[in-house]
């Protein structure tokens, strides 16, 4: 069995301009801060975004990286509007998907299952459908007859999400009280990219928690990155919470001044920098 | 105890929306939609579920009684044993609430926090809205994108309900023959012409509208020692 483990910059030499990107996380909630930034150092552009949207989204639109973005809100949780994101919206330089919440639930598992769409009962008569001209319906073939929204499978090239631990095999475990979508994205993309908190040996994976906390199984998983404080500045219980402080700073800078005084090295260069401004 | 202050009637309010739910889950957002909820799992429908707002089911003492995570809870709406109160950016007379964008789509003036689950919210289980400034930027003639979605657009989804709307002011309902929103009550200190005045569209009116009921002795005990004691419901509603 191969050894999956690479480092960040591994991981993001794999993606190319114009992909497809699935980010796992749930608003400023476990995102692959680390894969993010990562991204950021590359000269990967043009992306399609797929995402339950935080600051991952915020970052790689102030940076113009997004072509369109995939989406039902943006938020950075305890700062309830994205400032980036909406920047990028009220300049109106950011191709928009906007769905429901379920409506891409179901658009992931239909690509999860290797179907064209799955039928919601979410959509219809809001605008949702005309923002979306593309969308169409579908109608039951059984007695009920009623119209659903046949959201289509978001397929994705690649998915990055992050975790507490993970084995070199990328066995993915979360030990916090919400997988959010993780598996599923893992499940929906061609690619994947496991970062973590701690690469174990798969022993030690169940030797504190229970088997049904190893939510992302290694065949979904291309890549695993070991990145402690990987999630920074978004929360990864129980290992950390949310850095309040430096998301603060995060909304309030401007971009250029954030990009130049926490981006512009690499992680560890990211890490003294937030060490040293703490 | 001293006279009951809006942010309590707006309480009481909030309440009354999982009166009668049964065994449903009460998912409020807002500081007095919160306090409403677990007032109303309190005294009078003591079988509602309530959430921390992340993934468990708490009772109203924290204690877990179940797991929640967002996959499931979306699930759960779908289901339809759930009665959320949402906020509103912008609602119109038919119910169809914003809170995306304002301004076109394409390229808003002030973009917000996107459609969130309210397209599944409102098909799917009862769904109110929670507004704490009633004003004409929020009650306007017609929401610059429609999240959850109204009566006029509905077309009589078999499981779009809106029960209620409260605000500062009073409480609202589409008990109407058109299902355009009506005054239901006025919390106590508040005159027909102040919400007329701060609503952005022709508002139904009955000849004599009822006053917000008064909360009990032991809801208002329970509102002000127990659920929040330490005042956050005059944060979101000063006196």
């Amino acid at each position: 069995m191969s050894d999956k483990t690479m480092s960040a910059e591994e991981a993001v030499s794999r993606l190319e301009s114009g992909m497809t990107l699935g980010i796992g996380g749930w608003g400023s909630r476990r995102k692959p801060m680390a894969l993010v930034r990562a991204l950021l150092r590359s000269e990967v552009t043009d992306l399609t975004v797929v995402s339950y949207g935080g600051p991952d989204v915020g970052m790689l639109a102030a940076a113009g990286r997004i072509r369109r973005l995939v989406a039902a809100f943006a938020t950075l949780d305890s700062i309830p509007l994205e400032p980036h994101y909406r920047a990028a919206r009220e300049r109106g330089t950011l191709e928009l998907t906007e769905v429901d919440e379920a409506m891409f639930l179901w658009g992931l598992r239909a690509a999860a299952h290797r179907l064209p769409f799955l039928p919601v009962r979410a959509g219809l008569g809001s605008d949702v459908m005309r923002v979306n001209p593309g969308l169409r319906t579908v109608t039951s073939p059984y007695e009920d007859g009623e119209t659903f929204v046949a959201m289509p499978a978001l397929r994705l090239d690649a998915a990055l999400v992050h975790v507490n631990r993970a084995d070199r095999l990328g066995n993915g475990q979360y030990l916090g009280p919400d997988p959010y979508f993780d598996d599923l994205f893992c499940e929906a993309a061609d690619t994947a990219y496991v970062s973590c908190e701690r690469v174990v040996d798969t022993a030690e994976l169940t030797k504190e928690a229970p088997p049904q906390s190893l939510l992302i199984k290694r065949h979904t998983v291309t890549g695993v990155v070991e990145a402690p404080n990987g999630a920074h500045f978004t929360s990864c219980a129980p290992d950390y919470g949310r850095d309040e402080a430096f998301q603060k700073r995060y909304a309030t800078t401007p971009w250029a001044q954030f990009s130049a005084r926490y981006l512009a090295g690499d992680e560890q260069a990211y890490r003294s920098a937030v060490g040293e401004d703490s | 105890m001293s006279g009951t202050t809006r942010a309590e009637y707006c309480v009481i309010a909030c309440a009354e929306a999982w009166r009668g739910g049964g065994e449903i889950l009460a998912s409020p957002m807002g500081v007095i939609p919160s306090a409403g909820a677990r007032l109303a799992r309190l005294t009078f429908s003591p079988d509602l579920l309530l959430t921390d707002g992340e993934a468990l089911i708490v009772r109203p003492d924290g204690t877990t009684e179940g797991w929640l995570p967002y996959r499931q809870h979306l699930e759960l709406v779908t289901g339809g044993r759930r009665h959320v109160m949402m906020g509103a950016s912008q609602i119109d007379r038919y119910g169809n609430q914003n809170i995306s964008c304002v301004g076109d789509w394409a390229k808003p003036v002030r973009q917000l926090l996107g459609v969130r689950g309210a397209p599944v919210n409102t098909l799917n289980n009862p769904t109110s809205y929670w507004i704490p400034r009633h004003s004409r930027r929020v009650f306007v003639a017609k929401v610059d994108m429609v999240c959850g979605v109204g009566y006029d657009r509905a077309a009589g989804a078999r499981y779009h309900r809106i029960p209620r709307v409260v605000s500062d002011l009073g409480v609202f309902d589409f008990a109407t023959p058109d299902r355009s929103m009506r005054l239901a009550s006025l919390h106590p200190g508040v005159s027909v012409e102040q919400v007329r005045e701060a609503t952005g569209f022709d508002l139904a009116v009955a000849d004599e509208v009822p006053y917000t009921r008064e909360p009990t002795a032991a809801e208002l005990r329970l509102i002000r020692e127990v659920i929040d004691p330490d005042g956050a419901r005059a944060r979101e509603v000063p006196a």
